[in-house]
């Protein structure tokens, strides 16, 4: 069974199917119907809803789409929804600005904006613009222009988070901790259908060794998509959320050790840290709700050509540690993808821990292009590491994502880099080796016209942002967002 | 009593909250598909075809019946009465047998006692099609005259010697894409089968009456047993004009046969590729002007990819030829306007009706006689706008009056600081290695009516009961446009009572019958005189009551502040006067109707006053293009627009801004793309791109331009709806604007539209070869 808070109430779940969506759970077994279905798969937010866990005395508070989160998922948690905001027939403060500052329109998207911004107001006391931007790019609005919602978030600033929920957050923390206690892991069942959530690594490598063909959920925000786009109903469901090993995050000599599943919200503040390139990827991967859900174990593991992550860990060099039974293994990552959604993953095995090498004395430059800014898939995405001495390239790893079958690297254009200088010139033979290197593909997003011309072009941006020349100048029109 | 010339009372022109703000916020607001389904209920899936072209050779539903939890299936010989729903013209079936002409067309509907199982069910389906290659290019359809609806052509004076004595020609196209309308709500139906064979049918529409004829003929009952109930819509923009219907009426053909409640929500992931769009568009024009950049003469062609059926194509095309003009005067003209039948959806209905795709060709020519006369586009738009002896007749032989574009614009080019930015930015060019700044100004005039005669009428029918409560219904639909916000404000003002006291009921066709679409734009203006008609015939009604109790004359009766007076001292509630009116056997319960005066077309000749009036507007955009990837940013956006005197400054600036973001992505982001078998591939929003949060401008000031309607509108207003997407062309013209300086403003790049990051790199490389070729400096 789970068991979990619906606001203050406790609810257990034992028989219910394993691939229910907290969306469905809401709308049609519980007839709660303030959160809305706006695509069923997690591009929108209009199901937006909070979950809360305990963080030492307080609650943390996350967005999530509920659309393409298994109900599953929940044990040990508090769901709070749009209906769950009114305190003593009070409107809560996001509620109020947004009916003040003219926030919704049709209304449809606007549940899930409260949500967004209700989670903000508990996370952030007085948000900047760009705080507010990144807590609702996942938040569609196809009224308003977001100008008024943008205002109204920007006005509760200096309330300090203060609403109807701050004098129960202890209480609601000891209630979810001693549901942790009495029951570490979980599980649902409907017939021959499972959903477990193992709380140690050795009980997952059990689990998953007694169900082959079992499917990991670590975030599980693409793997999802197959119950609500495709429609189909996997036998046995497997979250990794709740093992403790593979929540840990340890940084030792010479490299950041990120546990399986490891969301990238609790991830991005080590990034920046040490690659803030990196960090800043992170910013535009998926939305914020994505991100508080998905982790870069699943991210390599589910090995698609257009992930964001990939591109970079293959230009760090990282190494993944992975398991399966009680055989462990480590393994390069340029070793991992074998073909398109093809990995070197063991049968029954999962991804313990990636290793990312702490190298400060590599440059890292890290591009993303796409069509939308907020939430978009690349169309290409470029990470070079590379090591400098006196201005001639010593070292080399190119990462490209949507420019192959897998993420992959520029074998050619690497080695036509080595020992050349790195300037418009000196890059000349190896934008002309990417043609070599990469024969990408015409599709919705970009022909494969343009993802070449660009991976050439990243070249020159990496050369023009080392440029002493232009050190005061903005060179990417991110840079304005 | 307070002199009436000086009140202070009133309702209108006020900021008020959406009046479903706190229900839209605590998620009470209820849609279609969060009714609490009555006992029984099935829900509805639709099982559609692969091919774009075609015919289906075998079907065999066996697997969709033996699929769990299927209760019953609906095929085309299950409908008992018409089995083509076209709007206005025949071409749309609502099930198919046998052709196929478009993926996406339904061939089947099944109900089952859940959503999922209906859903699951449909992928059992064996169809096995005869596929014939699908017309899919729209210069292919031009050429084999393949047309949905005969072409039409406007015209006025003689172009083609006109441009062949001028000075200075050019002549180009353009292709604009389409636009998915993406309301947050799919469409949705909930019908609830009653007796005599009625059917109420709950529907997410902007068209209720039309639901209510198209489900009497598909279930061959008089319309009086059906009835449509629609109380709010999450979203519309012209997208549950028609696209609601095919859904209305299956799930009442389910209902009807099952004889239970049936359910149809369209998921996302049907949503997409089944329902129509707004028209992608080929553009032509060839023109001549003098060196100073005034137009002498126009040919335009304006030609749309309709998709497979007429649907409101003829008008689409027509609102797109009555805009080929836009702000600007044309001393000779010719605007000719065609209707491209190819195999895709049907395209439909969409803020603007086709006038943005009109404007569209005209704001490209001004940009292109800038560069070829070497002056700012500015000065070029302003030279040829509207105005001045002889320069007031559109191609369409209307007159432009109360033409307020040259002052405005001159505010607006004043107030964003234009002429100082664009030297800024000039300088700011030269400077960057990388990065490329633009900057434009464009102007919008939209005409404002149906340009179908007959649907410029509205309906409402006001209750007034004996506690003063009021209960106001009228024929408009609320999509979240703030329709019944401004009608609750109108009715409060007419009759000086509280906002509070009025409540709005869902439109229904069974209280206001026989309404047009709200769409056009004309909601207010239409419903807002209706319901302001029948406030003032209760108003007549309770004056003349009272002022027969209290033995005064009618005239010295007067309503103020929720109370009535018949002297200065003497008065009652306005409850008691309900009361009051009750006790003397007065009805209080009244119809109001309206129709738009002046107007009038002679579609044959071309000529007419199809508009009563036109809504204005200017927008400066500043954008920033990355000359590497063709990524860009929207820096800054100044808007003043023109909505009259207005109802509810918060609504309008609110669709000003909605509209003009959506504009924005239409003419940026959003990239429909089909591919060589005609299925739609940005078929989720994880592929198809409406704009985010960070795509709003840093910078982002909407002001309204301060002058009343001079035409009698409700309350001097204008209609606000429609005419601040096309604010948005800004945003393309900047862009063009920020890739010729490569060329220092001297070429005039193609850029067809949306203006993706890889279409503006191509601009960009292009405008670089064309510029080293001129032997050009950099």
């Amino acid at each position: 069974m789970i068991r979990f808070l619906f606001n203050e109430q406790e609810f257990t779940l034992d028989e219910c199917s394993p691939e229910l969506t907290i969306l469905e759970y809401l709308r049609t077994v519980l007839v709660r119907r303030g959160t809305k279905e706006g695509c069923a798969s997690g591009d929108c937010g209009a199901c937006t809803v909070v979950v809360a866990e305990p963080d030492g005395e307080r609650l943390r508070y996350s967005t999530l789409n509920s659309c393409i989160t298994f109900v599953g998922t929940l044990h040990g948690k508090l769901l709070l929804t749009v209906e769950h905001l009114q305190s003593s027939g009070q409107l809560h403060p996001v509620q109020q600005a947004m009916v003040d500052l003219h926030g919704s329109q049709c209304g449809f998207c606007t549940p899930g904006f409260i949500m967004s911004m209700f989670a903000l107001y508990k996370s952030i006391d007085s948000p900047s613009r760009s705080d507010i931007e990144r807590a609702l790019a996942g938040n569609l609005c196809r009224c308003t222009g977001y100008r008024p919602i943008i205002d109204a978030a920007l006005s509760l600033a200096g309330r300090g988070g203060q609403d109807g929920f701050s004098s129960h957050e202890a209480l609601i923390g000891a209630r979810l901790r001693k549901i942790r206690e009495d029951h570490p892991s979980g599980s649902l069942q409907l017939g021959d259908h499972r959903f477990f959530v193992p709380a140690s690594s050795d009980e997952l490598a059990a689990q998953l060794q007694a169900y082959p063909g079992a499917q990991m959920v670590a975030g599980g925000t693409d793997l999802a998509l197959s119950v609500t786009q495709q429609l189909e109903q996997p036998k046995v469901l497997i979250y990794t959320g709740a093992v403790a090993e593979l929540n840990a995050i340890s940084e030792t000599e010479g490299s950041l050790l990120v546990g399986g599943a490891v969301s990238y919200t609790r991830l991005e503040p080590f990034l920046q840290k040490h690659y803030p390139e990196f960090g800043h990827l992170l910013d535009r991967l998926g939305s914020l709700q994505i991100r508080n859900q998905g982790t870069l174990a699943g991210n390599v593991a589910n090995a698609s050509p257009i992930g964001d992550t990939p591109p970079v860990l293959l230009a760090l060099g990282a190494k993944l540690h992975l398991r399966s039974g009680n055989r462990c293994q480590v393994i390069g990552i340029d070793d991992f993808f074998t073909g398109y959604r093809q990995t070197a993953l063991p049968e029954n095995g999962f991804i313990e821990q990636i290793e990312i090498p702490l190298q400060p004395e590599q440059l890292l430059k890290v591009f993303k292009v796409s069509k939308r800014l907020d939430d978009d898939i690349s169309a290409v995405c470029a990470a070079f590491s590379l090591r400098l001495e006196q201005g001639i390239v010593t070292e080399a790893r190119l990462g490209f994502g949507g420019m192959a079958a897998t993420p992959a690297r520029a074998l050619n254009a690497e080695k036509a880099l080595i020992g050349q200088p790195f300037t418009e010139r000196g890059i000349e033979a190896a934008q002309q080796a990417l043609g070599q290197d990469f024969s990408p593909i015409d599709d919705v997003r970009a022909t494969a016209e343009y993802r070449l011309l660009v991976a050439r072009n990243l070249l020159l941006r990496a050369v023009l942002e080392q440029d002493q020349r232009y050190a005061s100048q903005p060179l990417e029109v991110v840079q304005y967002a | 009593m307070p002199n009436p010339s000086t009140r202070t009372d009133r309702a209108t022109g006020q900021p008020r909250a959406h009046e479903s703000a706190t229900k839209h916020v605590s998620g009470q607001a209820t849609y279609v598909d969060d009714i609490v389904e009555p006992r029984g209920c099935l829900y509805a899936a639709v099982g559609y075809s692969s091919i774009a072209r075609g015919h289906i050779r075998t079907l065999d539903l066996s697997g969709v019946l033996a699929s769990e939890g299927v209760v019953d299936l609906l095929e085309l010989a299950d409908v008992p009465g018409h089995t083509d729903i076209g709007p206005v013209f025949p071409g749309d079936p609502l099930l198919t047998s046998d052709e196929i002409r478009y993926v996406g067309q339904p061939i089947f509907a099944v109900a089952a006692t859940t959503e999922l199982q209906a859903r699951r069910s449909v992928k059992h389906a064996v169809i096995e099609y005869e596929a014939k290659a699908p017309l899919l290019d729209v210069t292919h359809a031009l050429k084999e005259l393949a047309f949905v609806r005969p072409s039409h052509r406007m015209q006025r004076g003689d172009a083609r010697s006109e441009i062949e004595d001028a000075p200075l020609k050019l002549e180009a196209e353009q292709h604009l894409g389409g636009q998915e309308h993406f309301y947050l709500e799919g469409q949705a139906t909930l019908a609830v089968p009653g007796e005599d064979g009625g059917m109420l049918v709950y529907c997410s529409t902007q068209h209720p009456s039309e639901v209510q004829k198209l489900v009497a003929e598909v279930l061959n009952v008089p319309a009086n047993r059906i009835t449509v109930d629609m109380r709010r819509m999450g979203g519309g923009f012209g997208g549950k004009e028609t696209q609601a219907a095919p859904w209305a009426c299956l799930a009442a053909l389910l209902a009807s046969k099952s004889g239970r409640a049936v359910k149809l929500r369209l998921p996302r992931c049907d949503d997409m590729p089944m329902t129509g769009k707004r028209h992608p568009f080929y553009n032509r024009y060839r023109i001549g002007f003098d060196l100073l950049g005034r137009l002498l003469g126009a040919e335009i062609t304006v030609t749309g990819n309709c998709g497979h059926s007429p649907d409101l194509s003829d008008a689409i095309v027509d609102r797109a030829m009555f805009h080929a003009d836009n702000a600007y005067f044309i001393p000779a003209v010719s605007i000719d306007g065609h209707r491209c039948m190819t195999n895709t959806v049907s395209h439909t209905a969409f803020r603007g009706f086709g006038g943005p795709q009109g404007m569209m060709i005209i704001e490209r020519a001004m940009d292109d006689i800038a560069r070829t006369v070497g002056r700012d586009p500015l000065d070029v738009r302003k030279l040829n706008l509207y105005g001045g002896p002889g320069r007031d007749l559109t191609p369409y032989h209307q007159q432009v009056e109360h033409n307020l574009l040259p002052e405005l614009i001159e505010q607006l080019e004043i107030s964003s600081d234009y002429r100082q930015r664009r030297e800024e930015i000039r300088q700011w060019n030269r400077s960057n290695p990388v990065l490329r700044r633009g900057l434009a100004l464009t102007p919008v005039k939209f005409g404002i009516s149906f340009t179908v005669q007959h649907l410029n009428q509205a309906g409402a029918l006001l209750h007034i009961y004996t506690d003063g409560s009021i209960q106001l219904n009228h024929g408009g639909t609320e999509m979240g446009q703030g329709l019944h916000t401004k009608v609750v404000q109108i009715v409060a003002e007419t009759l000086s009572v509280a906002p509070e006291q009025i409540q709005v009921t869902a439109t229904r066709t069974d209280k206001v019958p026989n309404t047009s679409p709200t769409a056009a734009s004309s909601g207010t203006d239409l419903n807002g005189q209706a319901a302001r008609n029948a406030a003032i015939e209760l108003k007549q009604r309770i004056s003349q009551c009272i002022a027969e109790q209290k033995g005064e004359e009618i005239d010295t009766v007067r309503f103020y502040k929720g109370r009535v007076y018949w002297s200065d001292s003497d008065s009652i509630s306005f409850a008691e006067a309900a009361q009051l009116a009750y006790m003397n056997r007065v009805s209080l319960s009244a119809t109001g109707y309206y129709r738009t005066p002046k107007i009038w077309y002679d579609r044959e000749h071309a000529r007419g006053r199809p508009f009563f009036y036109f809504a204005n507007g200017a927008a400066v955009s500043e954008v920033v293009i990355d000359t590497l990837t063709g990524e860009y940013r929207v820096l800054a956006v100044d808007i003043l627009h023109d909505v009259g005197r207005s109802l509810n400054p918060g609504v309008d600036i609110g669709q000003i801004e909605g509209g003009f973001i959506q504009g924005m992505g239409w003419l940026t982001t959003e990239d429909l793309k089909w591919n060589a078998e005609g299925q739609l591939i940005s078929n989720s929003p994880a592929n198809y791109k409406i704009p985010a949060i960070s795509d709003t401008p840093p910078r982002f000031k909407v002001a309204l331009f301060k002058r009343d309607n001079a035409e009698a509108t409700i309350y001097n207003s204008k209609a606000v709806g429609e005419p601040p997407f096309m604010l948005a062309i800004s945003v393309w013209s900047a862009l063009r604007d920020a890739i010729s300086s490569l060329s220092d403003y001297r070429i005039s790049p193609d850029l067809d539209t949306p203006a993706t990051p890889e279409r503006v790199l191509r601009a960009v490389m292009r405008t670089r070869e064309a510029r080293s070729q001129k032997g050009g400096e950099p």
